[in-house]
């Protein structure tokens, strides 16, 4: 189990939180103005790289807050991004 | 060579076909290439060891009793190689159909059953609806009594469904493609894919450049590792999927339990080990070892439906590295490089349609076109829309 560092409450067990996924997917700023391929980018690609990645978690069961940390996907070395 | 199932050799320089991966489907797509289409000038790559990427991971269960036509018709098709694929290899595969109950919980869950084994039958495939008193007829194991937190309601029942020894499947295969001029490249690492003139003209690996007319990606969890390597970029996250085993208990379970509701799939193998499997690790990995969390869930699970699993132990836990893609169906087809093919996506259920999908990419790498049965499964179905959506119908529990 991976031990997750909460900005605002500490290092929690994973079985705390809930996944997001890759950080710093931005809406798009005029989605209608988007193709199609476009569109297709924006909903279903997202990064999947061997090693560090950037991603979301929310502590459902601690503060119900939003923060990204970059985590290894081969090692799971996690490290708090200070931007949250 | 005369002892051993299949050739190791040195790469040559230069194939018609490079297939990246020999795993189940690599290299059932090499048999079928040499087999169907007379291409036997082909190597199949593989980093590691021959099969012991998910094909040694999984948890072994054959089934076709998906709900969308386009689902119906791949795993339909891959059940029917599966039902002659013994006598085809001329290798015991312990291909047992012992039959696949998915258990229905809730008034939902009844529904979606009901539902799917209407359009299973309407594209032929075999399927029934039971009521708790004949799911216990299937499987007397199964705790049926209305007083449980998730009591069974029913389930779907797939009689033709059932469970192989995954090892032998690719063993079998590898022997028989062997046989017919391919080349297994055990030990050799893909590490760049060369493009030129929007073309795929070789693959650079551990063991040196090797030229290549035609280059199909089979890599599961690594998949966008590679196609990242010629600037593809698929749809797919790679998670961790853990299973598990017990020790070796007498014949308790005669058949394929999955309940998608509760959680876990559980049949048991022919030497006597219950094999478990439930969902994924949440997180992006690569890693092929998964949180404690998950297995502890699973085997709650399992207990919720087998109270008599109780003093049973486990003996081994494991994971493998799978690649889901956002409508939980496979991405099998062309890529927007000329002469490169892709075969990833399949997520926690390929296992299964190993036979079908080597017959079908082979097809693709031979023609350049997909074969019918893998035309709705492109990579462009995620720009224009056309998705197969089974996550409601099978994407939790394969």
């Amino acid at each position: 189990m991976l031990l997750i560092p909460c900005p605002w409450c500490g290092p929690r067990d994973e079985a705390e939180f809930h996944y997001g996924g890759q950080a710093h997917v931005a809406y798009p700023a005029d989605p209608a103005a988007l193709t199609d391929e476009e569109w297709a980018r924006y909903l279903f690609f997202r990064d999947n790289p061997m090693g560090p990645f950037s991603e979301r978690w929310n502590h459902t069961s601690g503060c119900r807050r939003w923060f990204t940390v970059t985590r290894d996907t081969t090692t799971n070395a996690i490290t708090p991004e200070t931007s949250r | 060579m005369s002892d051993r199932l299949w050739n190791s050799p040195e790469p040559d320089g230069a194939y018609d076909v490079v297939i990246v991966g020999g795993g189940g489907h690599g290299i059932a797509t090499a048999y079928y290439l040499a087999k169907n289409h007379g291409i036997t000038n082909v190597a199949v790559l593989e980093k590691g060891w021959l099969a012991g990427g998910n094909m040694a991971r999984n948890t072994t269960i054959i089934r076709s009793n998906y709900l969308w036509d386009e689902s119906a018709g791949i795993y339909e098709h891959a059940l029917k190689l599966w039902e002659g694929l013994e006598d085809e290899l001329g290798y015991d595969l312990l291909f047992s159909q012992r039959g696949v109950l998915n258990l229905a919980h809730s008034l939902q869950d009844v529904r979606d059953g009901v539902r799917r084994v209407n359009a299973n039958r309407l594209n032929g495939v075999d399927a029934e609806w039971l009521d708790p008193a004949q799911v216990k007829e299937v499987c007397p194991i199964v705790e049926t009594s209305p007083d449980v937190r998730y009591p069974v309601l029913g389930a779907t029942y797939q009689p033709r469904g059932g469970i192989a020894k995954h090892d032998y499947v690719a063993w079998g295969y590898a022997r028989a493609a062997s046989a017919l001029g391919v080349h297994f490249v055990e030990h050799c690492e893909v590490t760049g894919l060369e493009v030129s003139g929007g073309r795929v003209r070789a693959v650079e690996t551990t063991r040196g450049r090797i030229a290549a007319g035609r280059v199909a990606l089979s890599a599961a969890g690594h998949s966008s590792v590679v196609a990242g390597m010629a600037g593809v970029r698929l749809p797919v996250q790679s998670h961790t999927l853990q299973a598990l085993v017990s020790d070796l208990l007498e014949p308790v379970h005669p058949t394929v339990v999955m309940s998608n509701a509760v959680h876990v799939y559980v049949s048991q193998a022919h030497k006597g080990e219950l094999v478990m499997g439930a969902g994924i690790d949440a997180a992006n990995s690569y890693r092929r070892r998964g949180a404690f969390h998950i297995i502890e869930r699973q085997m709650a699970a399992a207990l919720e439906l087998f109270p008599c699993f109780a003093r049973a132990h486990v003996l081994r836990t494991w994971g493998g590295v799978v690649d889901v893609s956002p409508d939980a169906s496979p991405i099998v087809g062309l890529t927007p490089v000329d002469g490169l093919y892709v075969n990833c996506g399949w997520g926690t259920g390929g296992f299964k349609a190993t036979p079908g999908v080597g017959w079908c990419y082979a097809h693709t790498i031979a023609t350049g076109e997909p074969h019918p049965l893998n035309a709705p499964f492109t990579l462009d179905r995620f720009t224009t829309g056309a998705l197969v959506d089974e996550h409601g119908a099978a994407a939790v529990a394969h």
